[in-house]
């Protein structure tokens, strides 16, 4: 069991964001520019000196709004060739508890509570397993149900098969930059 | 689609850059001079290195990840397509400036994509125009709550 599962996911967003903070976003959402004065850079077109850049990000991660900064791998291109959405139709009231579970094994890279969609869509918790292989990500599912005592609880497994697209989310439109394909 | 990297290949500078500064990375104003000094190498070798990982595919940026939600509006979604139509589709709902991530998986639902926009109007929009264009009915999941603290993923070399 990982560490990782300690919850200050329930602390509500205390900080406002100001048009600054917007266009920040937008110039950051991605990545920064690989120079030794990244956030000079960054903040030069919008007017903010380097270090306001780095103050205003701090105060973003403090809020939780960035989760994280840092090196963001692709695991597909690092040989992580499988990835399965795991998900589970759980008692409504035993979602919050199962979701800390599944979320402390760091091999689970997402769990999130979502709505059913019935009849077609029963499960309301999902977790993503990346592995090397098919075989790996399923030791690790099996790994999860006996963990966490998932043997009775409905499931399904969802390899992925082609991957059509992945890139960062565009939070703010930034009109000065090139389109993705 | 890239090849993938051969974890053997990689020099112990790009694993280490990979591995070790998924988060935490300095909020000095030299954040790569930063990491040099801790890795014994020059600030040109890490930022040449990084960007070398990134042309090649195995990291899409260093920057933020953001929490969910707490900027614009996102949700995952679902389709149902005959497999006969699965690539045209997926090209339609490709094709978007919001959608960021789009796999085909194995279910019934078939095609799985997300899609972030400002805000919440602008997202259903999206999603009323995907389900035109490809004539095929989008189940909306959005997330209503994380358990997950992201710190990254721990790589393991084999």
């Amino acid at each position: 069991m990982d560490m990782r599962a300690r919850n200050i996911l329930d602390q509500p967003l205390t900080v406002a964001l100001d048009p600054l903070d917007q266009q920040l976003i937008a110039a950051i959402q991605r990545g920064l520019p690989l120079v030794a004065r990244p956030y000079a850079e960054v903040g030069a077109p919008l007017g903010l000196a380097e270090e306001e850049v780095v103050r205003r990000i701090e105060k973003m991660q403090r809020a939780g709004i960035i989760k994280r900064m840092g090196v963001v791998v692709r695991h597909r291109e690092l040989g992580y060739r499988a990835n399965a959405m795991v998900v589970w139709d759980v008692p409504d009231e035993e979602v919050a508890e199962l979701g800390r579970c599944l979320s402390g094994f760091d091999f689970v890279t997402l769990c999130y509570r979502r709505p059913r969609h019935l009849p077609r869509w029963p499960y309301n918790l999902f977790c993503m397993i990346h592995g090397h292989d098919r075989e790996e990500v399923l030791e690790k599912y099996r790994m999860l149900i006996a963990r966490c005592g998932l043997e009775e609880i409905p499931r399904a497994v969802l390899f992925s098969r082609r991957r059509f697209k992945q890139r960062g989310a565009i939070y703010r439109p930034q009109s000065d930059r090139p389109k993705e394909a | 689609m890239r090849q993938p990297i051969e974890s053997t290949t990689l020099t112990p500078l790009q694993r280490s850059l990979l591995n070790d500064y998924q988060q935490g990375l300095p909020l000095s104003a030299t954040p790569f001079a930063d990491m040099a000094e801790q890795l014994g190498v020059s600030e040109q070798q890490v930022c040449d290195t990084l960007a070398q990982l990134q042309q090649q595919g195995a990291i899409s940026r260093v920057g933020p990840v953001f929490r969910t939600h707490s900027i614009g509006a996102s949700t995952l979604a679902a389709m149902a397509v005959e497999p006969a139509q699965l690539e045209a589709v997926a090209a339609i709902v490709s094709g978007f400036d919001e959608v960021n991530h789009n796999y085909e998986r194995e279910h019934a639902l078939n095609l799985w994509f997300v899609a972030t926009a400002p805000d919440a109007q602008h997202l259903a929009r999206t999603l009323r125009q995907i389900e035109q264009r490809s004539g095929h009915e989008v189940i909306a999941l959005p997330m209503l709550e994380d358990y997950h603290i992201d710190l990254g993923f721990e790589l393991q070399w084999t």
